[in-house]
């Protein structure tokens, strides 16, 4: 298909965005979305090895009942693990590097509404993960990624500081991107691009831009107060010095659950269009897509205390929160059934970016199932600071979140570099790393059950065949992460000439050349329709 | 590797694990049902509409409200029934019967701490009799801990400074593993412990061998005498201060106007910032024991305050009560 | 006046270009206010958080948060919430004069909302002088007694967390204006170009209506009691 393509289109007769300027300082001062996108591509890829070896780390660990590192070792790096993974890895991942290469592509626009701004933005990112990477060479942190009070403000003898610092500043980041996503969608769609023609993936990122711009600032505060706290010894959350322990706790979850949805919303929208496209056919249910990923974005910020059943919270309160948390699993359903839907009646092949998405459905619908039970208060309570919750929130992060993301990037490697990646082994790691990835999270579901509680660098016996599974599958994982490393950077120079549209793909960011111009169109494009599969090729 | 235990053997050994245990399960069974049904539905699809079958595609369907609207409404109702069944067993969590036997549970890191209510103290064992009724009054000396009996099926943060409460009913006899589930710091995954049901003969000759030399109730009159605090709280004394005698579940007016019920934290912060919360009529002259006394006199002061009340806190004071 | 009614010729950008991802002068106008709105929602959460913790660590300390509060120096509050009103006003007079082409007038305004904004920075930094020789500083020097010292500290924490965290965006929006005033000065702005000062005023307002909430929530309630 693809040598087709590149038989039958003349030669692209514009410059690409790749083709000038290529000097380090051309690149780290420059205003194109698609190079920032690029940027923030290698920040994102360098904190998710940083954090995979924290991972591993943990992995190792628990190989025997005692614990193969020493406990010190372990809390350090289960705590940068998740800091990393969380905010360096997930919360930026698809919007800030798909997202931000995309968004302006894809509604016609020739950049970011404030390209300065989108700049500063990663900017602000690369100085927080250094603040962070810092606190590791200092010697790591031990305060687990929630930086529960009074743990990390008045007993943890770490660099809570730096952590708190760098999270700090990449909290602006963040906010950066939300402003610039809203507005751009807002301002500078091409004529005849109406809300409802947007890409889902669009919806997506005007969705969770919601989310970012209205969440981040309570995160900041709430890690300003703790750095007070911490500092000068007066108690904003500490009972001994009058404080309320349980505020922290409201305050940080109602940054982080909807952060949940900053992570997960993307992902959402990047699998739509996927699966329109390798189904060949119009994303079934447009409206209740897009409806549905507003409704989470809405409801999500309603739901933080599902976190706390067991914190100390009052029942009635648990009750609120129980009753919306499972109201807001009723629009990610809609999402599952529409994209099942989608497949119905389609001509549906399976090349690799198929195959990650496929296998997102999958993982998310088993993430999403056991997200209920976590709503149950009655289920939550033995269930939660356990491995089963664990288990949950990698379903729907790491299977979802990153199956997606690796999804994406596949799928518009053509169109970003120009050049098609090897299909074979890019299938191979797409079902390794489905087969990996059940293999290290499904059996925590079991440990969970049985009461292995989270974060323990030490075990009873009896739950060491699972995680000895858990960590066989975790070495399968890494391997499935590494692979498309190499390919991908091998086919930058050995890969074929992808064409300007290798998948006859349907979205306004495949009627431009691959590697896109500099302004990304020729002419400015008038939209029609939105995903018109079922039409004759343009 | 070593196989010690059945994988999938968890005990069920108290009251409330059963229900729990068939809620978990009917809703592994829904679950399961949903995602193998989305993911054969997948499956047939992708087999039957791949690119070049030659499956009829006539007649696609762009949109269609009655489907999309089914399988909203659908899940909706059944999540709101899952909803009110786990509700009612998240009540019946926090309501704990009548007669049950109080045993007071300090935690520190990393070790809990356990006093009877006749003086017995153990450190990570919990001795209790099969059938009756436990509630744990519980508070911790630094961070915030979970205490956690997997085979029970319950859990509850253990916070510095405030109260929570947990009830269970074991209902098997044996050792079950009791487990610290809050991060706590660098043994956190060794602040574990051990509950051990025993039968009635057996426990109560476990107390007598274990005998203290005082109840805690008389441990906390002892308490109060020392701190001083029965130079001012005693209907004798010439200070002009409340009388303490039942203060426990009683609606205090307070001379800002407001009323609270002395409930845990009532006492405690009146122990510990007394101006917050004065008394109507009274003068705030009582001084602050901030940082005078450890966690575990404060249970045993209140075990004291509470043992000259006949009542329970009422309704007011919400069901899981008082961390919040 | 409505802009939609506007041409879009009618506008410019400073540089008296359009940047090339906008399509006219308007556009990117209309672009640039979109992104001051969303910028000013997350300030809002990011004082919303100051404000929620302030008035739970309130709830659960009302008396000892009253008798902090009534430490506080009302007179030079007042005068402060004044102060912010009226460069409120003075920002807006500033603002149409350069709309209206009266250069001198918009200097002159523009100004005094600079000088107005100084003045608050001054009066805040006598009090929290006087709090100083008060021993009511937390971290830095604080010494009281009383049954509520500890609880007062708490006050006085969120005080300064607060008050300082507001004065933060009052001097950016100095730096800002002062900068836009010497710009006017020069002969930039005028009635086809002064979005970016509108903006600016945009974001005067919205600390002043910050202000509006952190006065009465630090220095009036309780007072009476």
């Amino acid at each position: 298909m693809s040598t087709m393509d590149t038989l039958t289109l003349p030669p692209p007769a514009v410059d690409s965005y790749l083709d000038h300027d290529n000097t380090l300082w051309a690149w780290l001062t420059t205003h194109d979305h698609k190079r920032i996108a690029i940027l923030y591509t290698i920040g994102i890829t360098f904190f998710f090895v940083l954090g995979g070896i924290a991972a591993a780390m943990i992995r190792l660990d628990l190989l025997e009942p005692s614990g193969l590192l020493d406990p010190e070792t372990y809390n350090k790096s289960f705590t940068f693990h998740g800091v990393v993974m969380v905010w360096f890895f997930l919360i930026p991942s698809i919007p800030a590097t798909l997202g931000n290469f995309l968004l302006p592509l894809m509604i016609g626009a020739r950049d970011m509404a404030f390209p300065r701004i989108n700049l500063a933005s990663w900017y602000l990112y690369m100085i927080g993960g250094l603040f962070t990477a810092a606190a590791l060479v200092w010697g790591g942190v031990d305060t687990g990624w929630t930086f529960y009070t009074p743990y990390s403000t008045m007993f943890s003898n770490t660099n809570v500081y730096l952590v708190i610092v760098g999270v700090f500043v990449t909290g602006f980041s963040t906010i950066f991107t939300g402003i610039n996503f809203l507005v751009t969608t807002h301002s500078l769609r091409t004529p005849g691009m109406t809300w409802f023609r947007l890409p889902l993936f669009v919806w997506a990122m005007y969705a969770v831009s919601l989310v970012m711009v209205l969440a981040t600032p309570v995160l900041a505060m709430t890690l300003a107060l703790i750095g007070l706290e911490r500092g000068m010894g007066v108690g904003v959350f500490d009972p001994a010095l009058g404080g309320d322990p349980l505020l922290f706790q409201h305050l940080f979850w109602f940054y982080s659950h909807p952060a949940v949805y900053i992570m997960i919303l993307p992902a959402m929208g990047l699998v739509s269009e996927v699966i329109s496209c390798f189904a060949r056919r119009r994303i079934f249910g447009y409206k209740f897509m897009t409806w549905s990923m507003l409704a989470i974005a809405v409801i999500g910020f309603m739901v933080w205390g599902h976190h706390m059943f067991v914190a100390g919270m009052s029942v009635y309160a648990g009750m609120v929160f129980s009753l919306l948390s499972f109201i807001v699993a009723v629009p990610s359903a809609i999402k599952v059934f529409n994209w099942t839907s989608t497949l119905h009646k389609g001509d549906i092949s399976f090349e690799s970016p198929m195959l990650y998405v496929l296998g997102f459905v999958g993982l998310f619908t088993m993430g999403g199932l056991t997200g209920l039970m976590l709503a149950a208060p009655a289920l939550d309570v033995p269930l939660t600071d356990t491995y089963f919750v664990i288990a949950h929130f990698h379903y729907v992060m790491v299977g979802g979140s990153v199956m997606a993301y690796m999804g994406g990037i596949h799928f518009w490697w053509p169109k970003v570099t120009g050049r098609l990646y090897p299909e074979g082994p890019a299938k191979f790691s797409a079902i390794l790393m489905f087969v990996g990835f059940n293999l290290t999270f499904f059996p925590q579901y079991i440990l969970g059950y049985d009461g292995m509680p989270r974060r323990y660098h030490s075990y009873a016996p009896q739950f060491q065949t699972l995680n000895v599974l858990s960590s066989a599958g975790a070495s399968i994982l890494a391997l499935s992460y590494l692979l498309p490393l190499l390919y991908l950077v091998w086919s930058l120079r050995y890969g074929h000439k992808a064409g300007n549209n290798p998948w006859q793909a349907r979205g306004l960011e495949w009627q431009t050349t691959s590697p896109p111009p500099e302004n990304n169109f020729r002419h400015p494009p008038v939209v029609r329709n939105a995903y018109a599969y079922d039409e004759p090729a343009p | 590797m070593r196989i010690h235990d059945p994988m999938f053997l968890l005990p069920d050994a108290s009251s409330i694990s059963p229900r729990i245990d068939l809620l978990f399960w009917t809703m592994v069974g829904m679950c399961t049902l949903v995602a193998v049904g989305v993911m054969l539905t997948m499956v047939y699809f992708c087999v039957r509409y791949r690119l070049g079958s030659h499956a009829d595609r006539s007649n696609r369907h762009k949109k269609n409200l009655t489907v999309e609207l089914s399988w909203t409404l659908i899940p909706l109702v059944i999540f709101l029934g899952m909803f009110t069944w786990s509700l009612f067993l998240f009540a019946q969590l926090h309501t704990p019967p009548a007669k049950s036997q109080t045993i007071y549970v300090v935690a520190k890191q990393w070790m809990w701490k356990i006093q009877h209510p006749g003086g017995q103290r153990e450190i990570n064992m919990l001795h209790v009799p099969l059938g009756q009724p436990i509630r744990l009054t519980m508070t911790s000396q630094d961070v915030i801990h979970s205490f956690y009996v997997p085979a029970f099926r319950v859990k509850q943060d253990v916070l510095p400074d405030r109260y929570t409460r947990l009830w269970f009913t074991p209902t098997k006899l044996g050792r079950f593993p009791l487990r610290c589930t809050e991060y706590c710091g660098l043994d956190h995954s060794k602040m574990k412990g051990y509950v051990v049901v025993m039968r009635p003969s057996d426990y109560a000759r476990w107390l007598h061998d274990h005998a203290a030399s005082d109840s805690v109730v008389s441990q906390g009159k002892a308490i109060f005498r020392q701190r001083g605090c029965s130079g001012c709280h005693s209907p004798r004394a010439s200070v002009h201060a409340p009388d303490l005698h039942g203060i426990y579940g009683r609606v205090v007016h307070l001379s800002n106007g407001k009323t609270v019920v002395a409930d845990e934290r009532y006492i405690h912060d009146s122990i510990m910032q007394p101006d917050s919360q004065v008394v109507a009529g009274y003068a705030p002259i009582m001084p602050s024991f901030k940082g005078q006394i450890p966690a575990s006199d404060m249970l045993k002061l209140m075990a004291y305050l509470k043992s000259n009340s006949t009542d329970e806190p009422p309704a007011s004071n919400t069901p899981n009560g008082e961390a919040r | 006046m409505n802009t939609r009614t506007l041409e879009p010729q009618h506008f410019k950008s400073p540089a008296g270009e359009v940047e090339k991802q906008f399509d006219n002068p308007l556009q990117q106008r209309d672009t640039a206010t979109i992104g001051m709105w969303v910028f000013m929602a997350t300030e809002i959460m990011f004082f919303g958080v100051l404000f929620a913790a302030y008035l739970i660590l309130r709830s659960l300390h009302p008396a000892g948060f009253a008798e902090a509060s009534r430490d506080t120096d009302l007179l030079l509050g007042s005068i402060e919430t004044a102060v912010l009103l009226v460069s409120s006003i003075t920002i807006m007079i500033g603002i149409r004069a350069v709309r209206l082409e009266q250069r001198r007038i918009g200097v002159a305004f523009l100004g005094l909302t600079v000088l107005l904004g100084c003045g608050f920075l001054l009066i805040h930094g006598l009090e929290y002088r006087a709090d100083y020789f008060k021993h009511l500083i937390p971290g830095i020097d604080y010494h009281q007694s009383g049954p509520y010292w500890k609880v007062k500290e708490l006050f006085y924490c969120m005080y300064y967390f607060i008050t300082g965290f507001h004065s933060l965006h009052l001097f950016i929006g100095i730096c800002v204006n002062a900068g836009m005033t010497i710009r006017v000065a020069r002969g930039s702005y005028g009635e086809h170009d002064y979005t970016a000062l509108e903006l600016a005023g945009l974001y005067w307002h919205l600390v002043d209506m910050v202000w509006i909430f952190v006065f009465p929530l630090l220095y009036l309630i309780g007072r009476s009691g």
